[in-house]
């Protein structure tokens, strides 16, 4: 089943200078797992190709269910240099929501994961 | 000593809810209400305003908040905690001290003002002694900008606000502290927690991160399940119910909207976050896969088991310098064709801004409505063959709006741009509008240079007045 991190995560994202950063939630415990394996520092660096013109950094809060990505050179200088409307990073948190993954039919019904779109 | 201490927050930044502090403190009892009136970019426009004006350069919103809330600060012991000074401390208690003779109370008010984050005054003889404040993140020595600089402040941490307290002031007013020193200080204060006490003073921390931003951790803003947050139009500010070995409640005041979940507090535990394991204030290092969430009732989440550590031996400063000039203009295209409209409207412009020799920085192109935010990633779906752009994106969108920005040193170079947006109304691609708000506005850049210094350098004072 391929579906988008939506159907199974939340997200909040901010700015420190040029470094955008989103907290990406699992929206049930058991769920993060499954976000700590498909969604990797190489697949969120890939997915934001093209946005982002440095690395990514992960970093794991398996108390909250929670992954914290690092976006760096998310912001054309950051903060008052930036002329997008996103300056401060604020919607960076849906845009790694619209990602899609991968997981077998198996386990998503094993964890209940409802698939919300049926045209991806 | 207190069993149980609640800080309530009434201010997420300048510029929010005017109606939030009075109801927090009359929504229910309260003992701390916490104003946190400074983000990054806010200490540069302050500076901007002392510049203009010298008895300026606080938030000015903090007298009328404080106004707001006299009758529980002198009838009812609540205490305030604010970042409000800014730029100028000294000028902000004045005028609190006016306000309080004004509505005869000026023998129940006790300010207590902070001064020592300033650092303006003293960077060349900092950068002489061998302080290069090195841009954290690029790592240039502040000296490449310094002719530019408009302001510098130190973050601070707890210990002054502490001391005022125990001074006996029931406002403190402070300039550049750290946002979650303002809720962590009150508790410190009546829990005489030492100042080594690193799983408490980081449990302190973490419940001002928790509140800094206001109704963002209490239905705000908070994606999680949103259609069904009640009352947002009510919407409760949060307040931290803490015990004195450090473990707290986040809740609100009943009859309030919004939510607290776990989930909204999860999602502002996340907000701005770097490496959790390492949260570093002045204060402690504190670790947010210590902590421990836990729904304890309708609007209630406690939040235990935070561990903290030494912290560095460095203070943040927030420098701020002048860094060129930017205007964003926009007009709006219509169906049908919005979109390519817009885009040929784009190159036209384009076009025009380079006969005329114009040079920036930077140009950049949005089209909100159809790309803006999740630029790239939209059209990357639809190559995928995802199908998931539809064919509305390019046909059927009702509008788009075009948004265009530039920056760069020279002045009249973005000026000359603002000129160009409006003639394309008539002698542009058709079916425009959307222009009624005038020419763009030049604005100067302040931008954001954040760097170190040893602690020991930074002196601080507390007066009482």
């Amino acid at each position: 089943m391929r579906l988008r991190l939506l159907e199974v995560a939340h997200a909040r994202s901010g700015d420190k200078g040029d470094t955008a950063n989103v907290g990406l939630i699992a929206l049930r415990p058991e769920w993060f797992p499954l976000l700590e394996r498909e969604v990797t520092r190489q697949r969120v660096k890939e997915h934001f190709e093209g946005v982002i013109s440095g690395d990514v950094e992960r970093f794991e809060l398996p108390n909250l269910h929670a992954l914290n990505f690092l976006l760096h050179g998310a912001l054309d200088g950051g903060g008052t240099l930036s002329l997008k409307t996103d300056a401060q990073g604020k919607v960076f948190s849906t845009a790694l929501l619209r990602m899609r993954i991968d997981v077998p039919n198996d386990e998503a019904k094993r964890l209940g994961i409802e698939p919300q779109e049926r045209n991806s | 000593m207190k069993e149980l201490v609640r800080v309530a927050s009434g201010q997420g930044f300048w510029g929010d809810s005017l109606e939030a502090p009075r109801q927090q403190v009359e929504g229910g009892p309260v003992d701390y209400l916490m104003l946190d009136y400074l983000a990054e970019v806010t200490m540069s426009i302050l500076q901007k305003q002392k510049e203009r004006d010298p008895s300026l350069g606080y938030a000015r919103d903090f007298v009328g908040a404080i106004e707001s809330v006299l009758p529980a600060v002198t009838g009812r012991g609540v205490k305030v905690v604010a970042n409000a000074g800014g730029v100028n401390p000294p000028s902000c208690a004045a005028a609190i001290r006016t306000l309080a003779e004004k509505c005869s109370v000026s023998d129940k008010v006790t300010i207590a003002v902070v001064t020592g984050d300033d650092l303006l005054a003293r960077l060349d003889e900092l950068i002489d002694e061998g302080h290069p404040l090195s841009n954290m993140d690029t790592g240039e020595p502040l000296a490449s900008v310094r002719d530019k600089v408009l302001s510098a402040n130190a973050y601070l941490g707890s210990s002054p606000i502490v001391e005022g307290l125990r001074r006996g002031a029931n406002i403190v007013i402070t300039g550049r502290s750290t946002d979650t020193a303002l809720t962590m200080a009150p508790l410190r204060y009546e829990f005489d927690w030492g100042a080594t006490d690193w799983n408490r003073l980081a449990a302190g921390i973490i419940a001002g991160h928790i509140i800094e931003c206001g109704a963002q951790c209490s239905g705000g803003n908070c994606l999680y399940d949103w259609r069904s947050i009640p009352d947002l139009a009510n919407v409760g500010y949060p307040i931290a119910d803490a015990r004195p070995d450090g473990t707290f409640i986040i809740t609100k005041h009943p009859g309030t909207g919004g939510r607290v979940s776990v989930p909204s507090i999860t999602e502002q535990l996340v907000y701005e976050m770097g490496d959790p394991r390492e949260y570093i204030t002045p204060d402690v290092i504190a670790d947010f896969t210590s902590i421990h969430l836990r729904d304890v009732g309708e609007n209630r989440v406690e939040v235990s088991g935070i561990t903290g550590r030494p912290p560095t031996d460095k203070l943040k400063v927030s420098i701020a310098y002048r860094a060129g000039f930017k205007a964003v203009g926009s007009l709006v295209y219509s169906w049908p064709d919005a979109l390519e409209k817009a885009e040929l409207a784009d190159r036209v412009l384009r076009e025009r801004l380079d006969r005329l020799g114009l040079r920036f920085d930077q140009i950049l192109t949005e089209y909100v409505g159809a790309s803006a935010t999740h630029g790239v990633l939209v059209e990357r779906e639809s190559t995928n063959g995802a199908a998931d752009r539809p064919a509305v994106l390019h046909r059927d969108l009702p509008e788009v709006q075009l948004r265009v920005g530039v920056r760069g040193n020279d002045k009249a170079a973005v000026e000359r741009f603002t000129r160009e947006i409006a003639p394309l109304v008539l002698n542009g691609p058709p079916s425009v509008t959307g222009f009624a708000g005038g020419r763009p506005k030049v604005e100067e850049i302040v931008a954001y240079w954040p760097a170190l210094v040893d602690k020991t350098v930074v002196k601080t004072t507390v007066e009482i007045v």
